[in-house]
């Protein structure tokens, strides 16, 4: 069996950060469900591998009065079905219900969408709009990164070599906020999206505020859509902010011609989504 | 690596690269060609089998990932527990070319063990990640909606 890479199979974080640190090149793994998708000759040429999904302390979701702590190797499937999801998060819910089918969905994980770093994670405009943070473990401890931080560039992350992501925190929001969810694809399910936008917000005193806009494949990366929430926060809620939202959301990507769609289309299209999620505000 | 699992109820031990392919593990090494590959990619459903009782799609499950694992392929499912609900599939006229129906056999059979009367948006959701290009879904979902409760009771 020479020639074969080695693999690990950790049954704790804390196993697998040493294990990590000793055999340094190891990918790290989870649902594998971008990883399998390679061709043969890029499968088989991992120089390791670290299975996570057998570390039950990142895996499963938690509520405590201040957030809910979603373990990194968490499936969608379990997050769609997850009385606490659906109550707090309902546009998480949504999201995980439509990252690609149910058999994607028993295997794909939180982590996993956060780590690819593809610009078209269904879950990742969300975790922008619910102001989420990735918690890293590694050799140097526990760290926190802020989601707007953790993705630099294309298929480009935070996470360092030698470190693990562990969890996601989704801190609650205030009661009255507003959350939603849009996903455009070639079709309804089971599409890799051409643009996936998510909101959060309320309504204080007749003014949209606490407004956080997102969207995925418009850039190389997932994008808080902040001159959109410039021009709609304060404002009350209505037709006027929402066209106002989208057209700001419009201008500030360019979004590029690809397989799936043209950039063209995807700003079209993100300025009415945009606008329609404002809607979703209230107002007239 | 060495892995032991267990196949439509028997114990297998498999030996191989940490990132082969459950699917062609099933049909190259177990001889079991019931489970085709469609895409390859994630995309499609044909290859779809059970993993602890879950549809997955076995062009992504690595070697890695399956030691202690129960595998439910199409061929243990329709000449076990399924045998009715399959010819009540074929009777609905739910099979054509026949290149998605293992895969549409396993994903219905895990539906139909969870929610043994689903309605039409039910199936349409648990099937959501099974493509088939020639029945248009119709006879897939008058075996599913309607014929097969009655046909599946055990």
């Amino acid at each position: 069996m020479s020639g074969l890479p080695p693999a690990f199979s950790p049954r704790s974080l804390d196993e697998a950060c040493r294990t990590l640190a000793s055999e340094p090149g190891l990918v790290r793994v989870a649902g594998c469900t971008d990883l399998m998708v390679a061709t043969p000759e890029r499968r088989l040429a991992h120089p390791g591998l670290l299975d996570l999904t057998g570390i039950a302390e990142i895996r499963g979701i938690q509520e405590s009065a201040e957030r809910l702590t979603v373990g990194a190797t968490t499936t969608f499937g379990e997050l769609r079905q997850s009385p606490a999801v659906r109550a707090r998060f309902p546009a998480l819910a949504a999201a995980a219900a439509q990252v690609g089918g149910w058999q994607i969905q028993n295997r794909a994980t939180l982590g996993g969408n956060l780590a690819n770093a593809s610009p078209a994670g269904d879950s990742l405009p969300v975790l922008l709009a619910l102001g989420a943070t990735v918690v890293a473990v590694g050799p140097r401890g526990r760290r926190e990164i802020p989601c707007t931080e953790f993705h630099l560039g294309y298929r480009r992350t935070a996470l360092a070599a030698d470190e693990i992501l562990a969890w996601v925190l989704l801190p609650l929001l205030a009661a009255g906020t507003v959350q939603a969810f849009r996903k455009v694809g070639t079709r309804e399910a089971q599409a890799i999206s051409k643009v996936v936008v998510a909101m959060v917000g309320r309504v204080d005193d007749g003014r949209i505020a606490d407004l956080r806009l997102a969207a995925g494949s418009v850039a190389p990366v997932p994008l808080r859509l902040k001159a959109a929430e410039t021009v709609a926060q304060g404002l009350p809620p209505g037709s006027e902010a929402a066209e106002r939202a989208g057209l700001a959301a419009a201008s500030a990507v360019t979004p590029i011609d690809d397989v799936r769609s043209t950039g063209a289309y995807r700003a079209w299209v993100l300025e009415r989504v945009v606008r329609r999620l404002v809607l979703e505000l209230g107002g007239s | 690596m060495r892995v032991e699992l267990t196949v439509n109820d028997q114990p297998v031990t498999l030996e191989g690269h940490p990132m082969e392919r459950l699917l062609d593990l099933l049909r190259e090494r177990l001889a079991l060609p019931g489970t085709k590959e469609g895409c390859g990619e994630g995309e499609c459903g044909a290859c779809t089998v059970l993993l602890d009782g879950q549809p997955v799609l076995s062009c992504l499950v690595p070697l890695l990932q399956c030691g202690g694992r129960r595998i439910d392929t199409v061929e243990g499912i329709a000449h076990g527990p399924a045998r009715g609900m399959v010819e009540g599939f074929v009777a609905a006229g739910g099979v054509q070319c026949g290149a998605c129906t293992p895969g549409i056999v396993v994903t219905a059979w895990a539906l139909l063990e969870r929610n043994p009367a689903p309605t039409r948006e039910e199936v349409a959701e648990a099937l959501a990640g099974n493509l088939c290009r020639c029945t248009g879904y119709e006879g897939i979902f008058r075996a599913f909606v309607k014929d097969l409760p009655k046909d599946s009771a055990p």
